[in-house]
């Protein structure tokens, strides 16, 4: 008996890291998609300047809204993708029949979305914001802001993946469902890098972040589950 | 028909409440019932609004102005807990598995939204004279239009799925997911330090207002209640026409 409880615990973990490295692996091997979502960031962060003129006072005061929505709708993008290919295939009914709780599954799909789409902007955003003239400490609130906010993008983002699965004109769809979700993580996001412009404490908004993050860390799998269920009914 | 009548119900065992979980014999029930709703709603908000527009003395600092709050009010209130009921109608269809509660939640959606549109539009009237604009981007102004965007996003789910069955389970957990966001609107005055005045109505200490403007912004809401449940009980009998496949209620009609 041990060893078989021994055996089913360590298994979910080899589930999360199995199906964490299958989604990376099946990523790489279209790398055109991820580097799309990455240069989708560059490209739209670069427009802003060109549009408002190149003050750098009005291009600092700027930076945070800029950065954020941008990273908001690049990671939103991708969402589509999130379980699409799996579905389309037959490999999501296989993993909602497996043995395995669906909650894992959509956590480990969910967690190779951030690294394939929230990780790299994390790691950009500071050289964008480097070109809109903020401060070092901000780029350093930005970057952590963008690491836990990313997070619960993608948390929050894969119920609306899961809910628009195999619809007609999904991507448009899901923008309307998942963009209201995201802005309380906008507004204490940017919020947190403004509060560092101006030389006050991001502590509060970055803490409302991760209190975020971890509603959505209880609740987003769970809702996503539900849904991938009644989608693949 | 007679198996219907509620006094025969009543003289049994009490109300069967459960007996109306059932389309069919809901049907027959909600159109008996929207008649004096409408009634209610029409008289209600009548005297709400003589009670707001005429009886109620002028605000010594707003002027005339403020009169729109007698609409604005209720119609922000109903906003917030029509998503809150719509929610609770999502929750109750995905436990039980019961068809009229989904058509419930569908149908309560656009009352809900029309109510939010409402508010924001009248309190933009507000807006205009009493701080200078239109609009601003001040934390209730903003997450009452979050919540018509969710409202919005209840309505394109649903309308984007073929599948009855997948379309109210999915807008049901659409409506939950969406419903956290409603105590974040409530809460958001205390929240976030803006432009917008502090609630006008609260439980805890006295009312800032006089006794006769909270008389008829109470009733205004009582009347938009009403109004909701006939219309809603409206949309929910279409609804279960359109969903009745054998066309059995529908011959009845006919």
């Amino acid at each position: 008996m041990a060893s078989i409880q021994q055996g089913s615990r360590l298994s979910t973990f080899a589930v999360l890291y199995r199906i964490l490295a299958r989604d990376i692996l099946v990523a790489m091997r279209r790398q055109s998609d991820v580097a799309a979502v990455f240069f989708f960031f560059v490209i739209a962060a670069s427009l802003f300047p060109l549009g408002s003129g190149a003050d750098p006072k009005l291009l600092s005061s700027m930076a945070p809204s800029v950065l954020w929505v941008t990273a908001l709708l690049s990671c939103m993008l991708s969402l589509s993708r999130l379980f699409a290919s799996d579905f389309s295939d037959g490999t999501l009914e296989q993993m909602l029949i497996s043995s395995q709780p669906l909650i894992l599954v959509v956590l480990a799909k969910t967690f190779a979305h951030w690294i394939l789409s929230g990780l790299p902007l994390v790691i950009i955003a500071p050289f964008i914001g480097l070109q809109f003239n903020l401060a070092s400490e901000s780029l350093q609130v930005l970057a952590l802001s963008l690491f836990i906010g990313t997070l619960a993008l993608s948390l929050i983002g894969s119920v609306g993946a899961a809910l628009t699965l195999g619809l007609r004109g999904a991507g448009v769809l899901i923008a309307i469902l998942v963009l209201p979700l995201y802005i309380p993580v906008l507004v204490f996001g940017a919020g947190a890098v403004t509060a560092t412009t101006i030389g006050m404490s991001p502590q509060g908004a970055l803490s409302l972040l991760g209190a975020i993050l971890a509603l959505s860390l209880v609740f987003a799998p769970l809702a996503a589950s539900i849904a991938l269920k009644i989608a693949l009914e | 028909m007679s198996g219907l009548n509620m006094d025969t119900v009543k003289a049994k065992n009490g109300i069967n409440w459960l007996k109306y979980a059932s389309p069919k014999t809901f049907y027959p029930l909600a159109g008996r019932l929207i008649p004096w709703f409408s009634a209610g709603a029409f008289l209600l908000i009548a005297y709400g609004l003589y009670l707001g527009l005429l009886v109620a003395p002028t605000d010594f600092q707003q002027g005339e102005g403020y009169r729109i709050i007698f609409v604005h009010v209720p119609a922000a209130w109903f906003s917030m807990f029509l998503y809150l009921l719509m929610a609770g109608y999502a929750v109750l269809g995905l436990v039980l598995n019961a068809k009229l509660s989904y058509m419930m939640a569908k149908a309560i959606a656009p009352t809900g939204a029309m109510f939010t549109l409402a508010a924001l539009v009248t309190g933009s009237f507000w807006g205009k004279p009493m701080w200078g604009a239109w609009w601003v981007w001040d934390a209730r102004l903003t997450s009452e239009l979050i919540l018509l965007f969710l409202y919005i996003g209840y309505f394109s789910l649903q309308s984007a799925i073929d599948d009855t069955n997948r379309a109210d389970k999915a807008s049901a957990i659409l409506a939950i997911v969406g419903a956290i966001n409603v105590p974040i609107i409530y809460f958001s005055v205390k929240w976030w330090n803006t432009l917008h005045q502090g609630a006008s109505v609260s439980l805890t200490k006295a009312p800032a207002m006089a006794a006769i403007m909270l008389q008829g912004m109470l009733v205004m809401a009582l009347g938009f209640w009403l109004y909701s449940v006939a219309v809603i009980f409206a949309r929910v009998r279409c609804e279960i026409l359109e969903r009745d496949n054998k066309a059995a209620l529908l011959r009845q009609e006919i």
